[in-house]
């Protein structure tokens, strides 16, 4: 039954990455396009993690922690220098 | 000079540690009490003041209660998306706000996009006015009383300000 | 495994994956950038929580002890979710992008984008 469900998820998530692609591409602002990358790791994140499940391994965690930080990171980067035509001031 | 000058952060630090390392053995700990008590020794003279929590325990309450609105507000908003666009009736709001520190003023503005059908947009530059992002507005002062009532006043109850 | 964590597990990734998709699907179907920030900061959370809960569930039935360092990741999401949707917010302020007409509050935007204080439009207590 896990094996089903774990199939029917990354069908989920690879149908929510298109729909994060689609607004990427199409996005009429900048910030909209950040928006879609920022909803695009989210969505990497989860995927990772049910490979995780899928292979039975742990290793998979530390890939996920280092997305999450450097997806936020990236996030704060790109909208500072958009506000402010720097990144550090 | 103080063992413990951060003594929260050294918790988190601490508990943080064994987390990403997922072990408890007694090499791990050690490691993470040489950082937990480092770390802070070496950053405090960088840090600005911070109000002190004065009642921990209405912290506690007040992050539970927090996690039981963002599952409540994450069904509501999931429900609007799905539900039909042409009904929704977006909006700006101002929200008067009596917090006047900078974390008190963070958390107010997380927690109000975390939780109901709002998002904050920005803070006015005499902190006086949180101005907010609504999904769906129907009322506009009685949103304003509940981020007042359910979520300042605890966090000036907090930091007793 | 026994049938009940099978359970359990499943039943929470399939939430996860239902607002992972409703998150997303959020972000092609609204109309406006404001309205298209709601859906990743609160479907998304939702969403990553219920398959973190699902691989922590999982992941400590296979080692056989608690694990629990996977609640870092929604812990760390949860902070910056809102940081980041409030970034966006103000980017898309500071570019004067246009809500959709019939949005409340409009004349509130150049004082928000200045981020003056405003006469409230009701009686202040």
């Amino acid at each position: 039954m896990l094996s089903y469900t774990i199939i029917i998820v990354a069908i989920c998530i690879c149908i929510a990455l298109i729909l994060n692609l689609w607004r990427l591409l199409q996005g009429p602002t900048a910030s909209d396009r950040i928006l879609a990358l920022d909803t695009m790791y989210i969505n990497a994140i989860a995927l990772i993690l049910l490979y995780g499940i899928h292979v039975k391994s742990a290793l998979y965690f530390e890939a996920a922690v280092l997305i999450a930080m450097l997806g936020f990171v990236s996030t704060a980067a790109l909208c500072k220098y958009l506000l402010r035509g720097d990144i550090i001031e | 000079m103080k063992l413990f000058p951060m003594p929260f952060h050294s918790l988190l630090l601490f508990v943080v540690w064994l987390l990403l390392n997922n072990s408890i053995s007694a090499g791990h700990i050690v490691l993470a009490t040489f950082f937990a008590i480092t770390i802070p020794w070496l950053v405090t003279g960088m840090r600005d003041e911070h109000p002190k929590i004065l009642k921990p325990w209405l912290a506690i309450r007040y992050v539970l209660m927090v996690m039981k609105d963002i599952l409540t507000a994450n069904v509501e908003v999931a429900l609007l998306i799905v539900g039909p666009v042409k009904k929704l009736k977006p909006g700006f709001v101002a929200i008067p706000i009596d917090v006047d520190s900078d974390l008190g003023i963070t958390i107010l503005a997380s927690t109000v996009s975390l939780t109901p059908g709002t998002v904050s947009a920005e803070v006015s530059k005499d902190r006086a006015w949180l101005y907010v992002h609504s999904l769906h507005l129907e009322n506009e002062a009685e949103l304003i009383e509940s981020v007042k009532q359910r979520y300042e006043r605890p966090i000036k109850e907090i930091f007793g300000c | 495994m026994p049938f009940y964590l099978e359970i359990i597990i499943c039943v929470s990734l399939l939430t996860g994956g239902a607002f992972l998709l409703i998150g997303s699907y959020g972000l092609v179907r609204l109309p406006d950038i404001y309205m298209r920030l709601h859906s990743p900061t609160k479907a998304s959370t939702l969403g990553i929580t219920g398959v973190l809960v699902a691989s922590m569930i999982f992941q400590s039935h296979l080692k056989g002890f608690l694990s629990i360092q996977e609640l870092l990741i929604t812990l760390f999401l949860l902070i910056t979710a809102p940081v980041a949707a409030n970034m966006i917010a103000k980017t898309a302020l500071h570019f004067r992008t246009k809500p959709i007409d019939k949005t409340q509050g409009q004349e509130l935007m150049e004082t928000i984008r200045d981020r003056k204080s405003t006469k409230p439009p009701h009686t202040p207590r």
